[in-house]
């Protein structure tokens, strides 16, 4: 049904807008002696949904602050489609921001907080008036025209904001944490509103956030930040599956990271099969990784805890490339969908988590207490070897 | 009704019933007396016939010697109009640009031109009269209306400001940046997002202001002129001759004049209040 809402209103307005490309060059932003952005570079596709992701305090609301014009950088370029816009005022560069607080008109209705732009520019008042509808019915408050802000739930108020930022068709479209005031239920709506509408009108999405799961369900690239800098840039997939550095494994998701030291190193089919120390597990373990290691060379190593099988017996040692450890079961929590349980490995005592999925009765296997005792194991394949340690 | 307002559907607070014969009750009783019986004996002898404090019978007397009679009382009350007016609308613009200049902009000595300029509020009044007398004598500007006008724009501006403040407190800054983004430049910010934003505060230190400039008797009475007497300062002057049964009419006439006004703007306010 939301489909088709927006494809009428798109379809009224007869054209797909057009993203910009933006590229940030080597931007560097200090706040007195805290350094908000440290030489940061990053390159965003036309029409590309990008989200930049990381901790409070990371410089990614300040980056996004730098791209709507809001704060200007220290040093470094900011680049509409290979044009500078450093020099603009915001309301002259051609993007629009959705802010985290709303920020809408408190003493104007929803129409006229959405027609406040359009006003601006003194466009005419019957077009003023058939665009409003049109993004009024977009973002599906038609029977809320009327009323002012403070009459509005936090989501309805979100996509008045939304509505707002668009209505001036900007080739950017800049969301600063829109979602974060929101309960969980409504933010998972609103995302794939969020997405759906991305699509339709094929701008670009700069999005920013602190919430990983946010950042991976809607993004086509993420860029993950810390201390004012870029750690990594890629697909959710590329950025879940190899974090390049030690701050993305653990901030991605959950996950079981441990140093090692790499042991020996093999040639297996297109792979390299490697045996990594690991004093935190008491003992060598395999691992595979696309590249060669040298030998001695200290690294993180990482299992993700849904990768790990949990069992009470012991599992069928005929694969190669299995590393089991037996331990007890220290807290198991139960969460519908999946168990978490965190296993203490004996001798060693390290904890590690392992997540089981629930599925079918029959396929479940025996149910795992506390104080059980189990195997745990994992493949040499869905371990991985974290190039970058942190300082 | 199921405990909810049938216009806005939302949960109505439930007052409990309160009918026993309490000390609580006593209290209210004694201070609602207490408050109000001076009042009520004014209006009352303000309708007797003759001039001293025993009944005669009932009588509009002194209500047309207080509209036809009293021209120095109608000066006074007009110098009352013209003062309350002006300094009240100087102290309002005056106070609300500071409250946004304080609040959203950052310059050397902010602290400290915040705490002085709540000083007119905390100050008794006596010493800001006095300062106030000494400073005019001692630039030689002529007391009237003009030094009434000042001292009342002084007294008057931490209100506006205090008011002002407190709306902007809650005025949340990305909507100035959401009204830059969207294409407006400074001024249309200022007009079209921040002064409507912030109105209603304005207005009820505007309010404020007229009703503290009405009243003020002390810091008048220092910098007052001769022929710039207000009507507060005019009622003094007209006990001092002896209690004319004069004042009572007047007082029923001010009670009643800021009743009226009371209601109307108590229905003006809520109406912003709502709207906002």
């Amino acid at each position: 049904m939301l489909r088709n809402r927006i494809a009428q209103a798109m379809g009224g307005m007869g054209k797909r807008l057009k993203g910009v490309e933006v590229t940030a060059g080597h931007v560097t932003r200090s706040y007195g002696d805290f350094k908000a952005l440290d030489d940061v570079s990053v390159r965003i596709e036309k029409g590309e949904f990008f989200s930049l992701l990381g901790p409070s305090g990371c410089g990614k609301t300040t980056l996004l602050r730098i791209i709507a014009g809001f704060d200007s950088p220290d040093s470094g370029t900011v680049l509409f489609d290979g044009k500078d816009v450093l020099p603009f005022p915001p309301e002259k560069r051609q993007s629009n921001t959705v802010f985290q607080t709303y920020a809408l008109f408190p003493h104007l209705t929803v129409y006229e907080n959405i027609a406040f732009p359009l006003r601006l520019k003194h466009v005419d008042k019957q077009e003023i008036d058939r665009k409003v509808r049109e993004y009024v019915h977009l973002v599906q408050l038609d029977e809320h025209i009327d009323k002012k802000p403070n009459m509005l739930s936090g989501g309805q108020k979100q996509r008045v904001a939304i509505a707002r930022a668009l209505i001036n068709e900007p080739s950017v479209l800049l969301l600063d944490e829109p979602l974060s005031a929101l309960d969980a239920k409504l933010r998972q709506n609103l995302l794939i509103e969020l997405d759906e509408l991305h699509d339709k009108v094929g701008i670009t999405f700069i999005y920013v956030t602190h919430d990983q799961s946010e950042a991976l369900s809607v993004s086509d690239r993420i860029a993950v930040m810390n201390h004012g800098k870029v750690l990594q840039i890629g697909t959710p997939y590329e950025i879940y599956e190899a974090p390049a550095t030690e701050f993305v494994a653990k901030f991605i998701g959950e996950t079981n990271l441990y140093p090692c030291t790499v042991t020996s190193c093999e040639r297996y089919n297109d792979e390299y099969m490697m045996t990594i120390d690991v004093p935190s597990l008491g003992r060598a373990i395999y691992v595979t990784d696309e590249e060669p290691m040298e030998i001695g060379r200290g690294l993180n190593f990482t299992v993700r805890p849904e990768k790990i099988t949990i069992t009470i017996e012991p599992p069928s040692k005929q694969k190669a490339g299995i590393n089991t450890f037996h331990g007890i079961v220290e807290e198991p929590v139960y969460s519908g969908f999946q168990s978490k349980f965190y296993v203490q490995l004996d001798d060693v005592g390290t904890v590690v988590k392992v997540f089981k999925q629930h599925t079918n009765f029959m396929d479940d296997g025996p149910e795992i207490e506390w104080k059980d005792l189990v195997y745990v194991s994992w493949s040499a394949d869905d371990g991985y070897l974290v190039k970058v340690i942190d300082e | 009704m199921n405990g909810r307002n049938p216009e806005n559907g939302r949960k109505q607070v439930m007052f409990h019933d309160h009918r026993t014969f309490s000390f609580s009750n006593i209290v209210m009783v004694l201070v609602v007396v207490f408050l109000f019986l001076p009042l009520f004996v004014v209006v009352l002898y303000s309708f007797n016939s003759s001039k001293g404090m025993t009944w005669d019978h009932a009588s509009l007397v002194w209500y047309e010697k207080l509209i036809f009679d009293s021209p120095s009382l109608w000066m006074a009350f007009k110098n009352s109009l013209i003062i309350a007016l002006t300094s009240s609308a100087t102290a309002t613009v005056l106070g609300t640009l500071a409250a946004i200049g304080i609040k959203w902009y950052r310059f050397p000595g902010k602290s400290y031109i915040t705490t002085v300029s709540y000083l007119p509020m905390v100050l008794p009044e006596v010493i800001i009269g006095i300062s106030m007398l000494i400073f005019f004598s001692a630039v030689k500007i002529q007391l009237g209306m003009f030094t009434i006008f000042v001292a009342h724009t002084t007294f008057n501006l931490p209100f506006v400001f205090l008011l002002v403040s407190a709306r902007l407190d809650e005025f949340d800054y990305s909507t100035i940046e959401a009204a830059r983004d969207l294409g407006a430049n400074e001024r249309q910010t200022l007009l079209r997002v921040i002064i409507p934003s912030i109105m209603p505060g304005v207005l009820s230190g505007f309010l404020m202001s007229i009703t503290m400039s009405l009243e003020d008797f002390v810091i008048t009475f220092f910098v007052s002129g001769p022929g710039s007497g207000t009507l507060p300062l005019y009622v003094y002057s007209m006990i001092r001759y002896g209690v004319s049964p004069v004042i009572n009419a007047l007082s029923f006439v001010m009670i009643l004049g800021t009743m009226l006004i009371a209601w109307v703007f108590r229905r003006f306010l809520k109406t912003i209040a709502a709207n906002s």
